[in-house]
């Protein structure tokens, strides 16, 4: 067992630290308050590979491993937890499903463009009264010739207002349930799709979250993504993928607030001294490089299965699972540790604080991860 | 305009100007400092690589360094340098500026003919901005310093000098030597896309003592026609006074201390 990435693994991270360090954490405090999605940014991640990291060279990816893209992800998310959420669900529940289901003729027309960067891609399950349950999901898609019309609302969706190509969840059938639901690939310019409500966050504010309404919306049935009634897997399986990415999010957040403490309190002193004298200090710290060492541990785990074509659904819910409580908790600490400077916008801790919160909720909430390890584990 | 090949030479140099210094040897003590490329040679790499994108053409980096500075060519790689050798061998230890520079020399003839090498004017450690010039002199190529734009013109190239007190505009005729200024550009990033060619083992070419045909007389430590004294860190000597009494007194012996130091 060799618990050190490979050198093409070591240069991913590298060339992702460096991009990180000088193109988004400058901006990220900033972007963060005015709710400002870093266009600028992705065009340059874009013609870097990021937008493609793990799909095949010949679809214009970057063609890398899995372990490649938790540590590229984590590496972005150290700086900008937003800018990783949009890298993170462009690649895995945006690009991916269509290279991993889509037939010739949609790869040609869509994941080229996806793993370029030249389209940002989206996906769409969450509806107002479906979050947790997607088999219960009420936008519908009703077969008519050559193509299906959708209707039907979804809420929260990232880069709703800003991606161009978005894997949509709709029932065919709502009378057989969860296996209706069918999945497609939507085009910004389709007659009837048109964006709604830009929500006001907590965290991750950068990243465009949105409502999208789908009013007699006409998808041709060239664009059902995996046959239909198969959506529901293809969802299932995409944020599997999703989660792994999440998790590596996660751990750059948690990250990010340990990195900030280390700095801190050696420089802020009390009593005469560091505080990162002071025991209760070391301890919180001690805890949050354990935790994060252990989350990372996970991440890898969940990545290596998936790279060696083993299931790896359980260990991708126990890594976001675990990774994004790390950052939380790390976070939650972090702002104590900083002290009335922690609950300052001026602080980075702050925002890892807000940034976590959202990580523990979105592409699955905690209580949805422990039902899926538990469904896994007791069987 | 025909492809230019180009050759841009990169130092691997200690990440930090606190580099520390053994009192024994009066060499820099490397180990544990991390390494980074030096900045003004990804501005060359930088000015290579977009020479080559509107001319066409190839870049080779060059560097001479142990070992390790195999990375730095990897780096370059990725950020779309086509080729990349590493000048190494025990012979090669201690070399100063001048020999740092023949033996680069040396190792560039191996390449066989090109248009132009681009080299940083100055490394943040040695920091003498002397090794592309004295490259130019081993090759019998003319030189243009502190370059912060370059053109290829015909079978020449405008390069703009930025110095001190004007900007020169100097047409050189290739093959030539430039050496450019950190304000040439900015560099890119490496792209995950070249990962796999940087990784790829057959992308650096090593190249030692033996390789260049050069006697291990004229190499080295003991070529070095140059050697370090001593070095040392600089006595801070700064002291703060206080003045005391009203304004008038103060200004009065603030005066008179300026006028003894002979400043006033
Ligand atoms: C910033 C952001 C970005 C998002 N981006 C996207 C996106 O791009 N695409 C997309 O489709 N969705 C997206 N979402 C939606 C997100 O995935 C959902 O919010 C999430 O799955 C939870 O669904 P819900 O909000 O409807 O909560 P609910 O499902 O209503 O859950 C409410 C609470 O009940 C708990 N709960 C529910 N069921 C159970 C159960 N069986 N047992 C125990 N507890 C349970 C939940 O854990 C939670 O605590 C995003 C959300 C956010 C905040
Ligand atoms: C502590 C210390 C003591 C030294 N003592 C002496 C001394 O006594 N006498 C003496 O002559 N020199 C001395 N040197 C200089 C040492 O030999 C140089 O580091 C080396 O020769 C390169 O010179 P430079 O660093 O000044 O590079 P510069 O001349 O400033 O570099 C200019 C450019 O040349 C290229 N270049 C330089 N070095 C290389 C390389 N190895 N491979 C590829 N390209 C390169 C790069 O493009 C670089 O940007 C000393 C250096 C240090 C740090």
């Amino acid at each position: 067992m060799d618990f050190e990435p490979t050198k093409q693994q070591m240069m991913a991270r590298k060339i992702a630290r460096g991009f990180a360090e000088q193109e988004l954490e400058p901006f990220a405090q900033d972007r963060d308050e005015k709710m400002e999605f870093p266009a600028d940014a992705l065009e340059k991640l874009a013609d870097l590979g990021f937008m493609g990291i793990s799909i095949p060279r010949n679809y214009g990816g970057a063609g890398l491993d899995s372990i490649s893209y938790v540590l590229i992800i984590e590496e972005l998310a150290r700086a900008c937890a937003s800018t990783a959420i949009i890298v993170s669900v462009h690649n895995s529940v945006g690009a991916y499903p269509i290279y991993a289901l889509g037939d010739d003729a949609q790869k040609e027309k869509y994941l080229h463009d996806l793993a370029t960067g030249r389209k940002l891609g989206g996906f769409a399950l969450t509806e107002p009264n479906a979050g947790s349950d997607p088999a219960s999901i009420e936008t519908t898609a009703q077969a008519d010739g050559d193509s299906f019309v959708l209707n039907g609302t979804k809420t929260f969706i990232t880069s709703g207002s800003t991606a161009e190509t978005l894997v949509v969840m709709a029932n065919a059938d709502r009378s057989k349930g969860g296996r209706g639901v069918t999945a497609f690939i939507v085009e910004k310019g389709f007659d009837g799709f048109s964006v709604g409500v830009k929500e006001n966050k907590l965290g991750i504010r950068a990243s465009d979250t949105c409502e999208l309404i789908f009013e007699n919306c006409r998808v041709p049935r060239v664009n059902v993504l995996g046959g239909v009634g198969k959506g529901l897997s293809a969802a299932l399986n995409a944020l599997t993928f999703g989660r792994v990415g999440v998790g590596a999010q996660a751990l750059g957040v948690a990250r990010c607030a340990m990195e900030e403490c280390i700095r801190y309190s050696q420089d802020r002193k009390q009593f005469g001294k560091p505080i990162a004298k002071f025991q209760a200090i070391q301890w919180m710290i001690a805890d949050m490089a354990t935790e994060i060492e252990a989350a990372r541990f996970l991440i890898f785990k969940a990545s290596s299965l998936k790279d060696q074509g083993k299931p790896f659904a359980r260990e991708a819910s126990m890594a976001k699972l675990y990774a994004s409580e790390v950052a939380m908790r790390t976070a939650t600490k972090a702002v104590q540790i900083h002290g009335g400077y922690g609950c300052m916008k001026d602080y980075k801790v702050e925002r890892c604080f807000r940034d976590a919160k959202v990580i523990e909720v979105y592409e699955g909430t905690s209580e949805i991860q422990r039902m899926i390890i538990a469904r896994n584990t007791i069987g | 305009m025909k492809e230019l090949t180009i050759i841009v030479t990169v130092k691997q140099v200690p990440d930090t100007a606190e580099v520390r210094i053994d009192p024994e040897t009066n060499s820099l003590m490397r180990e544990g400092v991390p390494s980074i490329i030096n900045p003004e040679d990804l501005n060359a790499v930088e000015a290579a690589l977009s020479l080559k994108e509107q001319y066409g053409g190839t870049v080779t980096a060059v560097t001479m360094g142990p070992p390790q500075a195999q990375e730095v060519l990897e780096e370059v790689v990725a950020m779309g340098v086509d080729r990349a050798v590493l000048l190494t061998d025990r012979a090669f230890a201690g070399s100063d500026t001048l020999v740092t520079a023949f033996t680069l020399s040396r190792g560039i003839m191996k390449l066989g003919t090109f248009d132009l090498i681009i080299c940083g004017r100055q490394a943040i450690d040695g920091d003498t901005a002397q090794v592309g010039p004295q490259v130019a002199s081993f090759l019998d190529l003319p030189q243009v310093t502190y370059a912060d734009r370059i053109e290829i013109v015909d079978d020449c190239a405008h390069v703009q000098r930025s110095l001190e007190d004007c900007t020169e505009l100097v047409k050189v005729c290739l093959p030539a030597l430039v050496t450019v200024l950190g304000g040439i550009n900015r560099p890119r990033h490496p792209s995950l896309y070249n990962i796999e060619k940087a990784c790829d083992e057959t992308c650096v070419s090593i190249m030692g003592a033996g390789d260049l045909k050069v006697p291990a007389s004229m190499l080295g430590l003991n070529a070095s026609p140059t050697g370090v004294k001593k070095i040392f860190e600089p006595e801070r000597t700064t002291e703060c006074r206080y003045l005391s009494g009203d304004e008038k007194e103060m200004a009065r012996t603030l005066i008179n201390h300026l006028k003894d130091q002979s400043i006033l």
